[in-house]
């Protein structure tokens, strides 16, 4: 029963970007929260985006009260992140009391209270009905009343009556020395300590957010990297999505067949991450055109980040190998977000793809390339957004590829940033130096969840695009470019002799068979001769006997004597 | 209603008086009659007749009746004392029991 009491601990929505989702909920309703942090790191901004938003979205209006900043001031500074303040406190949305304070017109004479700073503020809170009140910075106090015992007294009381007065209020405080707050605030609000921090490292500034304590309540401990731009605040709880994306069957081509034919001739998975990684100028850009452009032809959207050339001279060069991006561009399925990497800092880039993702909705991100972060920042860093990157493109099933450059001389595995782990399907493209000559050579280092080839392919780019060769390996190991040629020039060369080989047997045969037949012929006319020799004397002699025969019978007629048949008893014939 | 309030609405002045250019006008400010407040009023009382006297004008506000009063002349502390005129605007916060300070803060005494 007081689990289920703790579990429901009610919570007042900020709307801000992603800060709701660490503190799962928002800040403790009707309690103080503390925000703390550095000069200039969006104490408050944070605060008055959490009034104007509970005011257009949550129909809870609020109460601005500064100690710093004027009115004016505070209209014209927000109005730049699209706040309407002026607007909002006509319709009596929010209400805006700037308290003035100066030193020097001020002469304690005994006893005081800060009664009037109450009054105040029950007065503005009663006005337009406040749900939400923002204290901004009360630690100026302390510069204009000198008594500090009454002061604190005050405070606590102060906190004390919010409190009782239901509202959900943010008191922001300056950081101090070693403490979270100059004037030790925390002693006072502890139900919910928020720390900005805003941090400087080689030149590029970060800014970050840290949930101190929220009493209660389950919340991320991280420090969450945010930022401030035209849309106000937004904090990156990217890390909180975790491992529990869905995946896909789906195949999508890599736009080059004979690279679809090395992934088990059905190219890459849908929302999986592509790594094409090489030395410089081996033709990764283009292969992540080509990817870009099959996408396109599908009907898919693809979002480009590049980093190292402007869309333009990128359009010419893939032009050049007979990719036409500028075509899509037009058609509005191809976006291009041209920024150096040094222009702002990792988070800035993180959140702006995060923020250009969400409004193109693409199917595919290519990053070109992504290691020139790791030149103005640590590589865990690095690792730590591209991580973030990875996760948010992957819950949101949009296949990612990423080109990486590589240093000549480095193993393939031990570069591109550690990155390898984050990577399902892993090209390595390479210059193959052999033979006076460079050529590239791609292959597979691995593919999860597929059988892909093991093979070295020799990678040529052409006018009609990037074609990939098998590669001849031979006793002088792998050969490419014009040895390969050369070798494929022998063996042509070696093919033809034995085609001439063969048709000069086959033409030996046909003229050896013609010999043999017209020796046969000869033959059978001699036989037919002799035959016919034979038979004519066989003629002539069976002529003789008939004519002996008959010459006979003539005699013995002439004699009258019986005789009997010569021919069957004593003559041989 | 307010018991005090025929006390608090003190003019002491006529109406020569209030084209002269030496006229005081002080406004007390207050929140309901605390201890504090009525202490504050009887020394600023006690104040004006010595130093001031027959030209000042002390008018009293009671922010429990007039809370917007609170923002539009900024103020933090109760009691304070506002010394509207001459001007410039001087602020004293407290119950005024320290006099010397007092007239320090209203210019009545040069700083030592």
């Amino acid at each position: 029963m007081e689990k289920k009491a703790i579990n429901t601990l009610p919570k007042t929505p900020t709307g801000i970007e992603g800060f709701d989702e660490i503190t799962f909920g928002g800040l403790p309703t009707g309690r103080p929260t503390l925000i703390c942090g550095g000069a200039g790191c969006g104490k408050t901004l944070f605060a008055m985006e959490f009034l104007v938003r509970g005011a257009t979205q949550f129909d809870e209006p609020g109460v601005f009260m500064s100690f710093e900043e004027t009115k004016e001031e505070l209209v014209s500074n927000v109005a730049s992140l699209g706040f309407d303040l002026e607007d909002l406190i006509q319709k009596k949305k929010i209400a805006l009391d700037h308290v003035h304070i100066e030193r020097s017109e001020i002469e304690e004479t005994g006893e005081y209270d800060l009664e009037g700073l109450f009054i105040r503020l029950e007065y503005a809170i009663d006005s337009i009905g406040a749900k939400r009140v923002v204290l901004d910075t009360i630690e100026s106090l302390f510069a204009g009343l000198p008594n500090q015992l009454i002061l604190r007294a005050e405070l606590r009381r102060l906190f004390r009556w919010l409190k009782n007065k239901g509202v959900t209020a943010l008191i922001t405080g300056e950081r101090g020395d070693g403490t979270l707050t100059r004037q030790g605030l925390e002693e006072y609000v502890s139900d919910c300590v928020i720390f900005l921090d805003h941090r400087v490292t080689e030149q590029t500034s970060t800014r970050r957010l840290r949930v101190v304590k929220y009493r209660g309540t389950v919340h991320g401990t991280n420090e969450y990297p945010f930022l401030i731009d035209e849309d106000g605040f937004s904090v990156l709880p990217v890390t909180s999505l975790g491992l529990r994306h869905v995946v896909s069957n789906d195949r999508i081509s890599s736009g080059i067949p004979a690279l679809d034919k090395m992934l088990e001739g059905e190219g890459y998975y849908r929302g999986s991450t592509i790594l094409v990684s090489g030395t410089a100028g081996v033709g990764k850009t283009s292969m992540a055109a080509h990817f870009a452009e099959a996408a396109c032809k599908r009907g898919e959207r693809v979002l480009y980040f590049c980093f190292e050339e402007s869309p333009n001279q990128l359009m010419r060069n893939m032009l050049s190998i007979g990719i036409d991006l500028g075509n899509w561009q037009q058609k509005g399925l191809l976006q291009f977000q041209a920024t150096r990497p040094t222009f702002y800092g990792l988070e800035m880039h993180l959140a702006v793809t995060h923020k250009t993702v969400k409004a193109f909705k693409p199917d595919i991100v290519i990053f070109d390339p992504i290691n020139t972060f790791a030149a103005n920042d640590t590589e865990i860093e690095v690792k730590a957004m591209l991580m973030r990157i990875v996760d948010f493109l992957k819950a949101n099933q949009i296949t990612a590829m990423f080109t990486s450059l590589t240093s000549n001389r480095c193993v393939a595995d031990s570069s591109d940033i550690g990155l390898s782990s984050l990577i399902d399907t892993y090209i390595m493209l390479r210059n193959i130096e052999f033979n006076g000559e460079r050529n590239r050579g791609l292959y597979v280092l691995k593919s999860r969840g597929m059988a892909n080839s093991n093979q070295i392919r020799e990678f040529i780019l052409t006018d009609k695009g990037v074609e990939l060769r098998e590669v001849y390996i031979g006793a002088k190991g792998v050969l490419t470019g014009s040895a390969r040629i050369a070798q494929e020039a022998s063996e042509y060369a070696e093919l033809l002799i034995h085609q001439k080989d063969i048709e000069r047997r086959k033409h030996e045969i046909v003229l050896k068979r013609k010999a043999l037949e017209a020796q046969i012929d000869a033959l059978q006319a001699d036989f037919e001769s002799v035959e016919s020799e034979a038979i004519e004397l066989i003629e002539m002699e069976q002529d003789k006997i008939e004519r002996l025969k008959r010459n006979k019978a003539e005699m013995a007629k002439s004699r009258r004597v019986e005789i009997e048949d010569i021919t069957s008893n004593n003559l041989k014939i | 209603m307010n018991p005090m309030s025929t006390d608090i609405k003190v003019k002491e002045v006529n109406q020569a008086d209030t084209e002269n250019d030496d006229m005081w006008v002080l406004r007390l400010y207050i929140a309901g009659q605390t201890p504090k407040a009525i202490t504050a009023l009887k020394n600023l009382k006690e104040i004006c007749e010595v130093q001031l006297k027959g030209k000042f004008t002390i008018e009293v506000v009671d922010l429990l009746e007039n809370p917007q009063l609170g923002a539009e002349d900024q103020i933090l502390a109760l009691p304070t004392l506002v010394r509207k005129l001459p001007v410039p605007v001087r602020k004293i916060i407290g119950d005024l029991s320290n006099t010397e300070r007092v007239l320090v803060g209203l210019d009545l005494l040069p700083v030592r």
